[in-house]
């Protein structure tokens, strides 16, 4: 057995071997195409989405960097290629996709070298202002940008010259898949190197960086740079394999969206935007045919319950999860008897009447929905008042208990409610 | 009078009208990131709430306008304030991050809701006669709604100022956005003084939703469409600051009006562009603390 | 005549009406021990805040190694070689404590500039950073985050941090405070067994740690020096006695 010297230059030395399980993600997507031919197109976007994530996750989650305009540089790429496509004729894709990253890359250099300095809210509406004015301004020039509208129609020559572009997006989706696993490589290698440790160091401690004489503003430009140009080639392969562009790519909708799916994951991990990514489009593809409305008020939900005990993604409960398991110390589910306080019966008490509240409001509005009238509520119908009102409060109740119970088996710093 | 007068006069009456929606709307959401650094994405939810009861009690119920802005303010702020001590509280040590993940989250499940129970398409109000058509103030005629909506702002703007500079009540919320730490070991009870400050602040923004209904219409949407903007009126502003909010409500209300005017193509490229330059120049905006 | 490791020359900074810094002038010789002492609110760590770089001074000079470094910034003045610790631990508080001493020696020497060759394969860095858990008997902390750690041991990696960086100028803010009597001895002693070479200021208040480690002693109250000399005459000095008088902890009944 080594000692505890041995132990640590162990642990450091091997960060960066390989492990089995990092092969399954692309085992999966592989299988994919055998199991889900006809899904292809589909799922060439869910790999584009990846790609957008795994690059707001270099700036977000080890930079940490708070921004909510990166949709902006998915954008410059994605418009790149197809106004070289369109007015250049620039046609051959792999060519059209480095060009794409490079100027969405050197717009990142630019833009961060200004923005990178700032934090908190300052920074976050910086960002969402070059996003919305990018936007704009591509809406005055619709002559040249298609406006909202778009760009349709474009076309792009096959693959190295052989491979066709097929209506099943075959080709596409393994050229997607290609360029992800390329780009991976060097996400991997950046986030394993000393420079991705003093990303981390920023991070964590800025100040402390700046005292052991870390050149922190030129580490985030250059960080802020190579995320765009990912986000840039997103983009670019968005355009390639849709052969389409419009405006929307800008929308601060999309700059919200891609955060989402990488905080669902697990933001600071290499592989939280596959899972957040993947799960997030999958579930989006469902129900939002089901019905568009039920999808927000999940994706909502899912915000607030992630929020409340999940703050580190799938992966953070996975690794949760697996720890305690095997029981050991460390993450945050340490084995513990469960410990009922007093105060306990109050917050159950008090989620009880929040809840009793929401649910006579909420039979008031059915009410409403159902007959646009004067009706009286209360004294019209009294049996539905009432289901509404204890339903309510049971369920509120109830939610209250079981995250009671949650958080006191759990190392957690929140008081009771 | 000479054309451009005309269209001077008529551009600044407009803008102030909006600068006034801005800042009845936005004043709240400054005071409380300045006062306790908590990002509430979920502000544009609340006025989008408040123009939705305002539409439910003049259309179902037959309450009048006036007084169901009344109510709807009321009725938002007290829903805030359970909220605040419910959910909020938690989060006061959260990172930035998180509070703006599940105040935006909230801000979902609140715009889904309304989609449910009032559909996607936008509402009106019925407004009383008093403030349909024209007031006449002798050299030129005003809707009467926006001159009511300024009369409005131009009250609030004074009530506010009085019960920020002259009672205690204020000085107190002063103390505590200044140094919130010296409030508290004087004896002032910051937690109980923030839940007060947000009850009042979402209840101003219901207000504004309700006022806003003429001006664009109600969709669920506004919660968020809106809401961008409101953080600019707070980013440009100053975090904490009655006069920032007032400025930056009036600086990019009249530019917006007069920008739309000239360069209707650009639409909201100067307001992003306002933003842009302030932040960069002065980081904590107009009257914000270093 | 070799220059000073450290010289700070009328050094002056107000915020605001008020001045916190007046005047200020400190020379530090290599191998120096020097202690900063002074009543709360002196300016003792907003000085050492205007040495690093953390704030600019309205006007003076601060010289390391004799050259000019005021107008560099923190982190510049950092890389030559000047080191601090802060008053409250600044630690990347979720990484363990080797990460910590190992981010510390790739920005040194300039690893961290790097995107490609993995962080592991720096063998030659990793070993230091062991030497130096081992310098200071953290080798058993080395894989736990920091913020598991009591706050003693926090309170030395901190030390642990600013040593890995080899300065030539150490600047040690209360390296002490905070830490449990029953731990505090691990602080002391390791500050006792600095490099002799390295250039030493601490800020105390624990006049027991001052004599013990001092061989000088700047007196600064109300942002300006009030005296300077060595321990002896400092202790027999009745107006430092009477700036004192009620405002400091010690142990044992030295000062009326």
């Amino acid at each position: 057995m080594l000692d505890a010297r041995g132990r640590g230059a162990d642990y450091l030395v091997r960060r960066h071997y390989f492990r089995w399980p990092e092969a399954l993600p692309w085992l999966i997507a592989i299988a994919c195409f055998f199991v889900f031919p006809n899904r292809m197109t589909f799922g060439g976007q869910v790999l584009i989405m990846i790609m957008f994530a795994l690059s707001l996750d270099l700036i977000l989650g080890y930079a940490g960097i708070v921004t909510l305009g990166h949709a902006a540089f998915f954008g410059i790429g994605a418009y790149t290629v197809a106004l070289a496509s369109l007015r250049l004729g620039w046609s051959e894709p792999i060519s059209g996709i480095v060009v794409g990253g490079l100027v969405a890359g050197l717009a990142g250099a630019v833009v961060g070298w200004f923005i990178v300095r700032y934090r908190g809210l300052t920074l976050l509406m910086l960002t969402i202002a070059f996003a919305a004015m990018l936007q704009e301004s591509g809406n005055l020039r619709s002559d040249i940008t298609g406006g909202y509208d778009g760009l349709p129609g474009l076309v792009f020559d096959p693959l190295l010259g052989t491979f066709q572009y097929d209506l099943y997006g075959h080709t596409n989706y393994w050229y997607v898949l290609i360029v992800l696993a390329v780009i991976f490589y060097f996400v991997r290698r950046t986030v394993y190197s000393p420079f991705g440790q003093a990303l981390t160091g920023i991070r964590e401690n800025v100040r402390r960086m700046h005292a052991i004489g870390s050149p922190v503003h030129r580490r985030l430009v250059t960080v802020y740079a190579i995320s765009a140009a990912i986000a840039g080639v997103a983009g670019a392969l968005f355009t390639q394999t849709n052969a389409y562009v419009t405006l929307a790519v800008f929308d601060f909708d999309n700059s919200a969206k891609v955060m989402v799916m990488l905080i669902l994951g697990g933001a600071g991990r290499l592989y939280g935007p596959f899972l957040g990514a993947a799960v997030y489009m999958i579930l989006e593809d469902y129900f939002s045919k089901l019905s568009p409305t039920f999808w927000q008020l999940g994706i909502g939900l899912l915000l607030v319950l992630a929020v409340l005990f999940a703050r580190r993604g799938l992966l953070g409960l996975a690794e949760d999860a697996r720890s305690l398991l095997a029981g050991s110390e460390r993450g945050s589910f340490a084995s513990r008897r469960l410990v009922w306080k007093r105060d306990y019966w109050n917050a159950i008490g008090s989620s009880a009447f929040d809840g009793a509240v929401i649910g006579f409001l909420a039979g008031f509005a059915v009410n409403l929905k159902e007959a646009d009238l004067m009706m009286s509520y209360v004294t019209g119908m009294p049996a539905r008042a009432i289901i509404f009102t204890l339903g309510g409060a049971a369920i509120g109740a109830a939610i209250n208990a079981v995250a009671l119970l949650i958080a006191s088996r759990t190392a957690v710093e929140e008081p009771p409610s | 009078m000479p054309h451009f007068a005309i269209v001077a006069v008529s551009i600044l009456f407009d803008g102030l009208a909006y600068a006034m929606f801005l800042f009845i709307t936005s004043v709240g959401l400054s005071v409380t990131m300045g006062l306790m650094g908590f990002v509430n994405l979920a502000h544009g939810a609340f006025a989008m709430a408040g123009g939705y009861v305002v539409v439910s009690l003049t259309r179902s119920y037959g309450v009048g306008f006036v007084p169901s802005l009344i109510i709807a303010s009321v009725l938002i702020g007290l829903i805030s304030a359970r909220l605040e001590r419910r959910l909020y509280q938690r989060l006061y040590k959260s990172t930035d991050l998180e509070q703006v993940l599940l105040t935006i989250g909230l801000a979902f499940m609140a715009i889904a809701t309304a989609t449910y129970f009032y559909g996607p398409i936008p509402k009106s109000v019925p407004l009383p006669d008093w403030l349909e058509g024209d007031v006449n103030l002798g050299f030129r005629a005003f809707p009467s709604y926006r001159a009511f909506l300024i009369a409005i702002g131009v009250v609030l703007i004074a009530v506010l100022w009085y019960a920020f500079e002259r009672t205690n009540i204020g000085a107190k919320i002063r103390a505590a956005v200044d140094n919130r730490r010296m409030a508290e070991s004087v004896g002032i009870n910051v937690d109980r003084l923030f839940t007060l400050t947000f009850a009042v602040g979402s209840g101003l923004a219901a207000l504004g939703g309700g006022l806003a209904i003429q001006l664009f219409g109600l969709t669920p949407s506004f919660a968020v469409l809106y809401l961008v903007l409101f953080l600019i009126v707070v980013a440009v502003g100053g975090l904490g600051s009655l006069k920032g909010t007032l400025l930056a409500a009036l600086v990019i209300g009249i530019i917006d009006t007069g920008g739309k005017y000239a360069f209707p193509v650009a639409g909201n490229l100067f307001i992003y562009a306002i933003t842009a330059i302030v932040l960069l120049y002065k980081p904590t905006g107009f009257f914000g603390r270093e | 005549m070799t220059a000073a490791a450290l010289q700070v020359e009328g050094l002056n900074r107000a915020f605001g009406a008020l001045p916190v810094t007046r005047d200020v002038n400190l020379t530090l010789e290599r191998g120096a021990r020097r202690a900063l002492i002074g009543p709360n609110g002196a300016g003792k760590t907003t000085l050492v805040n205007l040495i690093t770089g953390v704030l600019k001074p309205h006007s003076g000079r601060v010289l390391l190694d004799g050259d000019d470094i005021t107008g560099l910034s923190q982190a510049a003045r950092a890389r030559r070689g000047l080191a601090r610790t802060f008053q409250i631990n600044q630690l990347f508080r979720g990484l363990t404590v080797l990460e910590n001493l190992c981010m510390t020696i790739g920005e040194r020497d300039g690893h961290c500039n790097n995107l490609w060759r993995s962080a592991g394969s720096r063998r030659v860095v990793i070993d230091e950073a062991l030497d130096h858990l081992d310098s200071l008997r953290l080798t058993d902390d080395a894989l736990k985050l920091v913020r598991e750690l009591p706050y003693g041991r926090q309170r030395l990696v901190e030390i642990a941090i600013a040593l890995a960086q080899k300065p030539r100028v150490l600047l040690l803010d209360e390296p002490a405070a905070g830490v449990p009597s029953s731990e505090s001895h691990l602080i002391l002693d390791v500050v006792a067994a600095l490099d002799p070479d390295i250039a030493v200021l601490i800020i105390e208040h624990d006049m027991d740690v001052v004599f013990r480690f001092a061989k000088e002693i700047t007196v600064l109250v109300q942002g300006a020096v009030f005296t300077q000399g060595t321990p002896n005459e400092i202790m027999n000095n009745e107006q430092v006695r009477a700036v004192y008088l009620g405002q400091e902890s010690h142990r044992g009944d030295r000062h009326g």
